[in-house]
């Protein structure tokens, strides 16, 4: 058996070679291998939402993507959020309006939302619950975090019509 | 005031939506090795033989530890330093860690404990407090009071017999709160170091850093200078993160033994293991009252289930008890409480820490009086509600209360006088109070030092930088500290840097628990704050030509008139004046009233005071429950940070909510004849049940602060804390609530669809519409300490010729 | 962390290819699609198979514009035309995440749950294992001489009551089965699938009134701990019941008894209780046994009288805490 393989995908954008342990799921690719921390591990079974990640776009759990199953695909982590020293409206929203406290849920809400505005711009406050309900957060009871995505959907919205 | 009050973005808050902030698992060192431990399967045994020897020569293990190796035991608490890092012969619960393996990763290092062997001899089991009673041997403990009770406590202030006695009503009742878990949705993990010095650092998701430097010092014999704690950022603490960790202990000897980093990280089941968590207690409380709806006494007796070991068990004990006069007038109190020990994970504090129980108990039951006396729950609360600064029964002294605008708003905003027992069937409003402490007012290891310390760092460049060992756990205390320390000097939060939670870098601080962070912390700020301001007022007053105490300090700017230095400026001036700039603050909380031995736990500073009312839907044909809002109103004193005030509050509901609903942290025992097993029935994040963003209602949050002049004199610009208290009353808040919905008491948490309908099923058949205990046990309660209330000629002590009797065994 | 054990790994292109490796490493092989079943499976070491046999790169499992393609995840199911039962009940799987990564397939095949079962590899170890996994004991029912473990598709009891039918594929041939003839009750041996097959595809008839509700405690996450499928069609009304057996069933009585009835009142009420008789959940998951079984008179009602046109969105929402 191959104690190592490689792997070439797209982790924000940039182009990423990777050599790992097979049984790596793209989480512990990530925070291990790519040495990319910010993206965050509750329970690693499914069960909290705290590691989602872009794949192609769509939101998913890493802890349950195989590494393997990730060659020539696109990833996207809340490293790759901000252009440049600009935080992205989510986070800038996030950061203001309390949707972030201890702030170890957050980056997996940040991902989760930002794939809902990129599909649907001016959600319901229903959508953005159902939305980011396979996120568990402990510390904020959900209400700033569903203002900060709907204050967030207004500037991309206002940004978008300049 | 130009920061106080007004919403901001938390320092942190930058760092924590790019993934930068660094918490405790995502630090990685050269050279760094992987830790894992191996747990006890069963929950209460002694260790024959271990037999490493396989385990050792596994390709990619360096290290093998067990009990051996860790002679000294530690505990939070000094009277119950029951705990080894590894156990070395006695087992007390499912998961009790008894081995460790250093390997070169994790996966190797899981591998390795399976090639631990170890022969184990069961010992009798004890699951429950029922068998704690029924089963002095064997003990759990050798140290506990009596058998496997670990701690018996009574008191007595005045004579509660002779309050019934006259009173018009005596309402007995029983209830039964579950227990149930912190559930941080950051795991426990740990780096040890030997840092270049030689000298051990130890990185650690902790709320508790200063304690955990003593244990550190103590267990592994090395001086106290030489240890380094620094507390990574919480991914959530909520009192699941206050004790010193078996994992704490172990992988710092490990990196000292191997001269190389080791990290360990706990598997989610691991931290159900770990738990810390809510006790869970059952309550009998007899209250008497005046046919117009006044207290006249309190007799509660709790039975604690503690686990497997201390922890902060014997606090917790006392918790249970100390706070149920904070509230109402209360001229005469009774507490007993036992606190026993089972082989199940230890309990310890979880946001409340113990008050939580009897609260839900003490606001049903006004519920109950209310009812019976014809009266409206919050006209019962409002008319009873404590003057500032009273002194309770208990020799408790509280500072400001806001609880009464609290009652009103939530009366008000709810729409309460034209709902309340007016809803439809299935539909109704249920109201509840609560109250908190804002700091422990002694510390864990008694002493006479400042609980909290706070130095700053103040230059030329206009820069402030604040050290303080107080522990970021998301509740917002850096953010705290430089709001405090910004108005203070006029200056922009940004300009401050805080360093925090860093036993080798910041002043003592004891740590992020009892909500001392604001109160304790922020009043060392300004201390610190003050003296600098002092001398840049000096300085800058020589050049300005204008006597120090004119100068405003604001907006950056140092200023009188039209003259004005930048405060870089005016810094500088300092620098030139005094020398290097530099000043510390710190804070002791005054001395309670109480003298009584006891009286150490329940005295603050000053207390916080909540209302809330909840408004519950009940499906009669299936019990289903839907609370579709709570109102909330905070009695905070003075609002630091609305945006991260509102955080907290609305933080507490939901978890408050979370334990009404679906919480629980229970244990399976299988059938005796067939196994010994006695288990955590859920450990995983999917099974233990917490609300999703779809199960949480909608809340309406108010703060109350107190008219300038007014506020709290003990705390920093009058703020209180709000990390606590809100989550108290919304428990009760609900069983009221649906009682108002569908006439049915249930009288123990959590709240679930089927006991819903049970009552109701009971209801229809005519018997008691309720669900709830029906028994509490016999309890060999030992003779209270006697302490005579203020106004019936106390003095805070004990009666004198009080002496502490043989224990009385006898129904209770 | 927990880690996956180590594994090894292929990437057939080709269903045929996958079929023939599943014949090649016999019981070492398990497939794998979206991976949210089996890879916590794995993670607690319920399962360790030597070789995973990789779905997710075979596109005619995707779809072929006539049928369901078995990989088609639950999201495109939520978004494609399928009956309302299928939309329901893939709607609720899980969260938002897991059903852009896990299968119809996937779902259908679920492994059957308990809360003795799905556990750490430690936890188990504790209890001595049990009957499904290493174990001799069914600890839910110690006298049992069959595992008691949970069906726990949603996606299931809903094509039962559409009356769809699988198709299944292996190097020897393919077959086209009902979906009841998929199930075995049994907890251990829940799957009539042959070794070596493939699930490739699902074809539900058109025309069809239905609906899935479903119990759990929470809005999202939870596993059924009850599900309530009917459907109506020219040929009468289908009711099937999930979770409660360690298959999904059609409840034969109450289909036979409302054969050719109008769904008044009366009628709902007397199939909610031929339902709920045949409904026997255990002691092995979430919420009381007790009240899960009343609770399945109910749901027959919703899910009746919205056949029959009721508005019942109010009703859907408070369970579902969610509109589809």
């Amino acid at each position: 058996m191959q104690r190592h393989q490689q792997l070439s995908l797209t982790v924000n954008g940039e182009p990423a070679e990777v050599s790992f342990a097979p049984y790596k799921t793209l989480l512990e690719l990530l925070r291990e291998d790519l040495r990319l921390t910010g993206t965050k591990h509750g329970c690693e079974l499914g069960e909290c939402g705290a590691c989602a990640v872009l794949l192609d776009g769509e939101p998913k759990l890493s802890c349950l993507v195989l590494a393997l199953e990730c060659q020539g695909k696109e990833i996207e982590t809340v490293e790759g959020l901000a252009r440049g020293a600009t935080l992205h409206p989510l986070q800038a929203a996030f950061a203001d309006l309390g949707a972030a406290q201890c702030g170890y849920c957050t980056p997996g809400i940040l991902m989760t939302a930002k794939a809902l505005l990129e599909k649907e711009p001016q959600p319901t406050r229903e959508r953005i619950k159902e939305a980011i309900s396979g996120n568990l957060c402990r510390c904020t009871g959900y209400q700033q975090i569903f203002e900060a995505i709907e204050a967030a959907a207004k500037v991309m919205s206002d940004e978008s019509h300049r | 005031m130009k920061v106080i009050g007004k919403p901001r973005r938390r320092v942190d808050g930058r760092a924590k939506v790019t993934g930068q902030t660094r918490f405790a698992d995502d630090i990685v060192l050269p050279r760094m090795l992987h830790m894992k431990l191996l747990r006890s399967p069963h929950p209460h045994a002694l260790i024959e033989g271990i037999d490493c020897s396989k385990a050792q020569g596994h390709p990619g293990v360096h290290l093998v530890l067990t009990g051996k190796d860790f002679p000294v035991t530690f505990g939070i608490l000094p009277v119950s330093q029951d705990e080894y890092p590894l156990a070395p012969e006695h087992v007390r619960y499912v998961g009790d860690p008894v081995a460790a393996v250093i390997a070169k990763d994790e996966q190797t290092a899981a591998e390795a404990l399976d090639l631990i062997a170890i022969r184990y001899k069961p010992l009798k089991t004890i699951s429950d407090p029922q068998e704690a009673l029924q089963n002095p041997e064997p003990r759990i403990h050798a140290y506990s009071e009596l058998g496997n009770i670990h701690r018996l406590q009574a008191f007595e202030f005045g004579d509660v017999q002779e309050a019934f006695a006259k009173s018009d009503h005596v309402f007995e009742d029983l209830f039964f709160y579950e227990g149930n878990t912190h559930l941080a949705i950051e795991q426990h993990a740990a780096v040890a170091e030997v840092d270049g010095e030689g000298k051990l650092t130890l990185w650690s998701s902790t709320q508790v850093p200063h304690y955990v430097h003593r244990s550190l010092a103590r267990v592994l014999q090395l001086p106290a200078s030489h240890v380094r704690v620094i507390a990574t950022p919480n991914g959530g603490g909520f009192g699941g993160k206050c004790d010193v960790c078996n994992h704490e202990m172990v992988v710092a000897k490990a990196a000292m033994l191997l001269g190389r980093p080791v990290k360990i990280c706990l598997n989610r089941e691991e931290v159900f293991y770990m738990h810390r968590g809510r006790h869970p207690v059952l309550m009998k409380f007899r209250t008497g009252v005046t046919k117009d709806g006044r207290l006249t006494g309190m007799h509660l007796q709790t039975l604690i289930d503690g686990g497997g070991y201390g922890s902060y068990g014997t606090a917790s004990t006392f918790y249970t008890g100390a706070l149920q006069t904070v509230t109402y007038e209360l001229p005469r109190y009774k507490f007993e409480a036992a606190r026993v020990f089972t082989n199940k994970p230890p309990c310890g504090p979880k946001r409340g820490h113990g008050t939580p129980q009897p609260r839900f108990g003490q606001e049903i039951q006004l519920d109950k009086i209310a009812e019976k006396l014809g009266m409206d729950p919050a006209e019962l609360r409002l008319k009873s509600v404590l003057k500032a600064n009273a002194i309770t029964a208990n020799w408790l002294k509280i500072g400001s209360i806001g609880l009464a605008e609290c009652i009103r708003q939530v009366v008000e905003r709810s729409g309460w006088k034209g709902r309340f027992r007016k809803s439809p069937f299935g539909k109704g409003l249920g109201l509840a109070c609560g109250s908190y402490l804002c700091g422990a007012g002694l510390p864990i290891y008694f002493n006479k030092m400042p609980q909290s310390g706070v130095q700053l760092l103040v230059d030329r460049s206009g820069q402030v930088t604040a050290f303080c060992g107080a522990t970021e756990i998301g509740q917002g205390s850096d953010d705290v500290l430089v709001a405090i320390i910004a108005e203070v000097l006029g200056i922009d939060p940004f300009d401050i840097r805080c360093v925090t939670g860093d036993t080798g870098m910041t002043p003592v601080d004891l740590g992020s628990y009892s909500s001392r962070v604001t109160v304790m912390m922020g009043n060392a700020a300004i201390q610190a704050a003050q003296k600098i301001k002092d001398q840049i007022a000096v300085a800058a007053g020589e050049t300005l030509g204008v006597s120090p105490e004119r100068l405003g300090f604001a907006n950056g700017k140092v200023f009188f008139d039209n003259h004005s230095l930048t405060f870089a400026e005016a810094a500088g001036l300092a620098e030139e004046k005094f020398g290097t700039l530099g000043s510390v603050g710190s804070y002791k909380p005054p001395r309670a009233p109480g003298r009584y031995k006891g009286a150490g736990v329940g005295p603050s500073p000053a207390y916080s005071y909540t209302a809330c009312v909840v408004e519950a839907e009940v499906d009669p044909a299936t019990g289903w429950i839907t609370v579709p809002k709570i109102w909330i109103a905070h009695d905070i004193g003075r609002t630091i940070n609305p945006v991260l005030a509102r955080g907290q509050v609305e933080g507490s509901v939901y978890m408050g909510l979370s334990e009404a609903l679906m919480e629980e942290q229970v244990f399976r025992r299988l059938p005796p004849k067939l196994s010994g097993a006695l288990v955590h029935k859920i450990p995983s994040l999917l099974e233990y049940k917490s609300l999703t963003s779809l199960d949480m209602p909608e809340v309406d949050t108010v703060l109350i602060e107190q008219e300038e002049g007014m506020s709290d004199p003990n705390c920093p610009f009058g703020a209180k804390e709000a990390g606590q208290g809100p989550l108290l009353p919304v428990m009760p808040a609900v069983a009221n609530a649906i009682y108002d919905a569908v006439g049915v008491r249930i009288d123990e948490l959590p709240i679930t669809p089927d006991k819903v309908l049970r009552a109701l099923e009971r209801k229809a058949k005519g018997e008691t519409p309720r669900v709830g205990p029906d028994h509490f046990p016999a309890v060999p309660y030992p003779e209270p300490v006697v302490v005579p209330p203020p106004w019936e000629g106390g003095d805070g002590n004990a009666s004198k010729g009080f002496q502490k009797t043989k224990l009385k065994v006898g129904a209770s | 962390m927990m880690r996956l054990p180590w594994f090894e790994y292929r990437a057939p292109n080709s269903v045929a290819e996958a079929a023939r490796i599943l014949d090649g490493e016999g019981a070492d092989a398990m497939l794998i699609a979206g991976g949210t079943d089996l890879l916590p499976n794995m993670k607690r070491r319920q399962m360790a198979p030597k070789v995973l046999v990789s779905l997710s790169g075979i596109e005619e499992l995707r779809s072929n514009g006539k049928s369901y393609g078995a990989g088609m995840t639950l999201t495109q199911i939520v978004n494609s035309n399928a009956p309302a039962a299928l939309r329901q009940a893939a709607h609720q799987v899980a969260t938002v995440h897991l059903r852009n990564m896990g299968t119809l397939g996937g779902n259908l095949c679920l492994d059957t749950r308990c809360n003795y079962y799905n556990q750490n590899y430690e936890w188990r170890k504790a209890i001595d294992f049990c009957l499904k996994k290493d174990g001799d004991i069914c600890w839910v029912a110690t006298a049992s001489k069959r595992c008691v473990a949970m069906s726990s598709t949603d996606c299931a009891p809903a094509l039962l009551a559409l009356g769809a039918r699988l198709k299944l594929v292996s190097s020897k041939g393919e077959r086209e089965i009902a979906v009841e003839d998929f199930y075995n009750n049994d907890g251990i041996e829940y799957l009539k699938r042959r070794p070596g097959e493939i699930l490739t595809e699902v074809q539900i008839p058109k025309d069809v009134n239905s609906t899935y509700w479903k119990l759990r405690r929470r809005g999202a996450f939870d596993f059924p701990v009850l599900g309530v499928a009917a459907a109506l069609s020219k040929d009468g009304v289908r009711i099937a019941l999930g979770a409660v057996a360690s298959r999904p069933f059609l409840v034969e009585k109450a289909n036979t008894f409302l054969l050719n009835r109008t769904l008044t009142d009366e009628v709902i009420d007397e199939a909610a209780g031929l339902v709920a008789s045949r409904a026997k959940p255990m002691d092995n998951a979430d919420l009381d046994l007790y009240w899960r079984k009343g609770v399945a008179a109910e749901f027959t009602r919703y899910a009746l009288r919205e056949l029959r046109g009721d508005d019942m969105r109010e009703t859907r929402l408070r369970i579902a805490r969610q509109v589809l």
